[in-house]
């Protein structure tokens, strides 16, 4: 079991002695809930300021302006969109299933959110540092789909219900990928500890899985945006064909929390793909020693939260552009596309890993 | 770490038939259109193959950490099944293109249920006891489901695979409690743990009854026989030709393994189960056999009989008995081979005809094959001089031998009420009037072996003292 | 009483509750959900037992990717409630009869003393830095590799059998080839024609 000084480490140091007066399960508890506000708060505000990105962004890139009405330059725009929500009533359509109607964005939302758990910012910056987290990650990231399919069901409409039935299939079809293409990251770095996969790709750009690990990164990329429903592969909600998909029965807050939910995911997918494939934390300039020892843009090039930063949104930003700017796929060519190509591509990769390590002189590649 | 590379050498066999069952299935989905009968004759082959590498190489050795064992009882029992497999696929050729099953899947699932039973014929653990039996259910279910157009064929896919699932799930059960008592699922350690330990111990007794419970479900025995008839009438005469024979074996491997090779020492609890099993099997499969009007139905009741015939050669509890049998059950699938061939035989196109009634008037239209239906209804009623009979002297000489006498009364007389369905249809081939013209089915390799396969009843006599001390020595090796 | 316990009684309990449900809620979709409950709460039980890999493995399969298949069949079942019900009354003599002494039976065994069970010691527990995984790992691919390898020709079974039984080419199925449907030209669909413009009748 964790002792105090371990569970407070990461909290800013003027914390600790505040807590002493209290017995000790207290302060591990008090602790990690100061924590999670820690890790959360940050988190729902990147969903909401997401939000508005997205709409200014593909605004841009469609020569539009986006919301540039609440606040200066339309700053504001997604805290009154919140309020929106807030003050909205929430409708239960006639012969829903109540209980499940309501629990069903919550069983969208908590995997989404609890998943941050063992995400690390920093060497030691991580709520839980446990020795499965990537496959704790697995794990949370495959209830998410209950919430869809509970929510499509419980809806009682059959718009809701395709969506669902479409947006299950889909989730289920490329989380093998994704797991598959995890196990190529768990062979080269030997180890299901998130921190511990950071920490083996340290040395410098060319040291990160991206480019060992290529097919897997992009199968892996690509299957994140097919599992959070995102355009291209967002049948699911797909506008033009069944309104709004499995949520297309809910107003006001739940929809808030589907919403809330599908954001917050987008910035998991980012994180993960960072920290598994782009060597989260690290500064591309690992290793050059010259340039990191540089008095105070040293620190800048040095490993840090800020190359963290800087990579997540660089991959939301891909997020955007792609549904700004590719048409959506058909149904069975998402099928397809899943099953039968990047399912295939990550095990031949993993097979192609495997023999290099144990049976060329190319394994360190790998390793 | 420490660890050996195990030896691989003894399981060449199993590991070429996989790769066999894997190119059988490539070559088909490549090639399938352009060669029909491609899957066909490399099956075979595979086959032939694998018996003449399993004698080239027949050898007493364990490996796999003693999950794998080789010995003379596994080899014979791996060449029977191979041997009724090939001849399942000759029998069964025509009879599949008339109803469009004749396809790569069909083969592979075959070969993939052989593989199953050679891992159970094998297996020196509970556990691949249990994945044999598994790789060899799951492929039965779906190779009697494959003719999806027929609802009873899907009836009975349905039937067996609950009813299966529900057997696998008593087997596990009853695994884990001697697993409980025993602390190992290696056979072998628990046969040593059982010997110094109590042997009255009454979870492990419990584990032994769901054992036997689930065997006998897989048997068919009753009372857990329910299904057989539905399955052997609801599938494709094909695929009940396979599961009628073939799997018997496998199934006699895993009680020897399971019953002798892990629990021999509380053989005074199991002898009492199957005495149960084996006099109820005898008694209720002939009486009710007698009432049926379908040959495939009949058959099905036959072999439940016959499964209480061979039970009582495992009860009597010695190295005889076990290797009477293992005698009894080879003859047993042979006979069923040949059967089951003659319904196909008649089979056509359009028509099943599985009815006792279509073999009416047989003789007057081919003489050839009364005599042929004649010597194997005659050798499964048991009655001498042929091979039959011997089979089922030799059971009843091991019950003799072991003082069960009246279980060999009681089994003796029921068998007399089992002659006379099977004389039956030979007094229908002889004495009656076709209904209509018979046609027969099937090409020209399907005859001669169907043929032979008869006239081996009577022929085959003088080699079976050969045989019989075979499995006599194949048996004293395992105890 | 310590925290471990407190926890171990809470997810016991919820786990037998919600298996308790599965049997006896009349929505087969609920029943789904509480199986689904079970599930999780089993997978908690095993970390408490400190076995995280078959925990996290547990969910990831039946969980993730079972159950949701399982949920997709049952949601699109039309099943009259009532009707499954009707048989209830009339089979609940005997059935209960058979739970009844099944279950006098099981106790009258499990009570006896002649069980034949033995307290065993208790397991080492591990550090925080112990990995199962890897230890699962090394004994599946070595001492156990046979099974194991048998279990995945059962899976391709599996597959081979599920694909047997259900592909099937039906004259009036349509679908798409992309490979040609991203060859075509405009050239193979549209065919330019040169209209003269007409002359304005004066």
């Amino acid at each position: 079991m964790t002792d105090v000084t371990t569970a407070l480490a990461w909290l800013p140091d003027f914390i600790e002695p505040l807590l002493t007066w209290l017995p000790i399960w207290a302060q591990i508890l008090v602790s990690s809930l100061l924590k999670i506000v820690l890790i959360l708060v940050p988190v729902l505000l990147g969903v909401m300021y997401l939000t508005f990105a997205e709409r200014k962004i593909i605004g841009y890139m469609q020569v539009r302006v986006g919301p540039n009405r609440v606040g200066p330059r339309g700053w504001l725009q997604p805290i009154a969109d919140t309020l929106k929500f807030l003050t909205k009533e929430v409708i239960l359509p006639t012969n829903a299933n109540v209980y499940l109607f309501i629990i069903a964005p919550m069983l969208s939302l908590v995997p989404a959110l609890a998943a941050w758990a063992v995400v690390p910012f920093l060497d030691g910056w991580v709520l839980a540092d446990i020795d499965a987290s990537l496959l704790y990650i697995l794990a949370l990231t495959s209830i998410g789909v209950y919430g869809i399919l509970v929510a499509g069901w419980a809806s009682n409409s059959k718009y809701a219900f395709l969506g669902a039935m479409r947006a299950g299939a889909q989730v289920v079809a490329y989380e093998i990928a994704m797991g598959f293409a995890l196990v190529g990251v768990l062979m080269a770095a030997g180890s299901l500890n998130l921190r511990e996969i950071v920490l083996h790709q340290s040395g410098g750009l060319f040291q990160w899985y991206w480019l060992p690990l290529f097919p897997l990164f992009v199968v892996y990329f690509i299957s994140g945006v097919a599992e959070t429903n995102r355009a291209p592969f967002d049948v699911a909600e797909g506008e033009s064909e069944i309104v709004a998909g499995f949520h297309v029965e809910y107003s006001g807050i739940a929809f808030a929390l589907f919403f809330l939910a599908e954001y917050a995911n987008m910035i998991l997918i980012s994180t993960l793909t960072s920290l598994l494939f782009l060597g989260g934390w690290l500064s591309p300039f690992d290793g050059l020693d010259w340039l990191t020892e540089l008095p105070v843009i040293g620190l800048l090039f040095g490993n840090g939260l800020h190359w963290l930063l800087i990579k997540i949104s660089l991959f939301l930003l891909f997020f955007l552009w792609f549904r700004a700017t590719f048409p959506r796929y058909r149904y069975d060519q998402i099928m397809r596309l899943g099953w039968k190509v990047f399912i295939p591509v990550t095990l031949v990769w993993i097979l192609v890993m495997g023999f290099a390590m144990f049976y060329t002189p190319f394994g360190h590649w790998f390793h | 770490m420490e660890f050996q590379i195990p030896d691989f050498a003894p399981a060449y066999p199993e590991i070429f038939l996989l790769c066999m069952a894997g190119a059988v299935l490539l070559l088909d989905l490549f090639l399938g259109k352009r060669f029909r009968n491609l899957a066909y004759g490399l099956s075979i082959a595979s086959l032939l193959a694998t018996i003449a590498m399993i004698i080239g190489s027949s050898q007493q050795a364990t490996t796999f950490n003693g999950m794998f064992l080789r010995d003379l009882m596994g080899d014979i029992l791996k060449i029977a099944v191979m041997l009724f497999t090939i001849m399942v696929f000759i029998y069964s050729r025509i009879y599949q293109q008339d109803r469009h099953i004749f396809k790569g899947e069909y083969f592979v699932l075959a070969l993939t249920a052989v593989l199953g039973m050679m891992v159970m014929i094998s297996a020196g653990n509970m556990l691949l006891l249990y994945l044999g039996l598994e790789l060899l259910s799951l492929s039965l279910y779906s190779l009697i489901a494959m003719r999806r157009d027929s609802l009873h064929a899907t009836e009975a896919a349905m039937k067996y695979f609950i009813l299966g699932a529900l057997a696998s799930g008593i087997l596990l059960y009853g695994m884990s409690m001697i697993y409980v008592t025993t602390g190992t699922l290696d056979l072998a350690q628990i046969h040593a743990a059982i010997r110094t330990g109590d042997s009255a111990n009454l979870v492990l007794s419990l584990g032994l009854v769901f054992v036997v419970v689930a065997i006998g479900f897989k048997l068919g025995a009753v009372p857990f026989h329910m299904w057989v008839p539905d399955v052997y009438q609801g599938s494709p005469t094909s695929v009940t030709l396979f599961l009628g024979s073939a799997p018997k074996l496998a199934a006699f491997a895993m009680l020897m393994r399971l019953l002798v090779g892990g629990l021999e020492n509380m053989s005074g609890q199991w002898q009492q189960m199957l005495i149960i099993l084996a006099l109820f099997s005898i008694g209720f499969g002939n009486i009710v056999a007698i009432a049926q009007t379908n040959m495939k139905r009949m058959l099905a009741y036959s072999a439940i009989s016959h499964v209480g015939f061979f039970l009582l050669g495992v009860l009597s509890a010695t190295p005889d008995g076990y290797a009477a049998s293992m005698f009894y059950i080879l003859v047993y699938g042979f006979m069923t081979l040949g059967s089951f061939g003659m319904i196909l035989l008649l089979s056509n196109k359009d028509s099943e005809s599985d009815m006792i009634a279509n073999f009416k008037g047989m003789f007057s239209a081919h003489p050839l094959y009364a005599l042929v239906m004649t010597l194997l209804m005659v050798s499964m009623a048991g009655i001498p001089p042929l091979i039959g009979f011997n089979a089922k002297l030799a059971v009843i000489n091991a019950l003799v031998e072991s003082r069960l006498y009246w279980v060999a009364v009681v089994a003796v007389l029921f068998s007399v009420v089992g002659a006379f369905y099977y004389l039956r249809i030979v007094k229908f081939m002889y004495f009656d009037q076709p209904g209509e013209a018979i046609r027969l089915n099937g090409g020209m390799e399907m005859h001669t072996l169907l043929t032979i396969n008869a006239l081996a009843l009577i022929l085959g006599l003088p080699w079976i003292g050969w045989l019989i001390r075979i499995c006599n020595s194949a048996l004293a090796q395992l105890s | 009483m310590t925290f471990e316990h407190i926890v171990f009684y809470a997810i016991s309990l919820i786990l037998l509750v919600s298996g308790l449900l599965v049997v006896t809620v009349k929505n087969p979709v609920k029943a789904a959900l509480f199986l689904i409950l079970c599930f999780v709460s089993g997978a908690a039980l095993w970390l408490l037992l400190e076995a995280e890999f078959l925990a996290l493995t547990l969910i990831l399969v039946y969980v993730g990717a079972v159950m949701v298949l399982f949920l997709f069949v049952v949601m699109m079942l039309d099943i009259n409630i009532a009707e499954m019900r009707e048989g209830f009354v009339r089979y609940l003599p005997v059935g209960g009869v058979v739970a009844v002494l099944m279950m006098l039976e099981m106790a009258m065994i499990l009570a006896s003393s002649k069980t034949g069970l033995v307290e065993r010691s208790h397991p080492v527990s591990h550090g925080a830095d112990y990995s199962n995984t890897a230890e699962i790992g090394s004994v599946l691919y070595t001492d156990y590799v046979y099974p194991f390898e048998i279990a995945s020709v059962l899976l391709v079974v599996a597959i081979v059998a599920a694909i047997a039984l259900t592909m099937r080419k039906r004259p009036q199925t349509k679908k798409q080839t992309p490979s040609r449907q991203i060859a075509t030209r405009a050239g193979d669909r549209l065919r330019m024609v040169d209209l003269k413009s007409e002359k304005k009748q004066p």
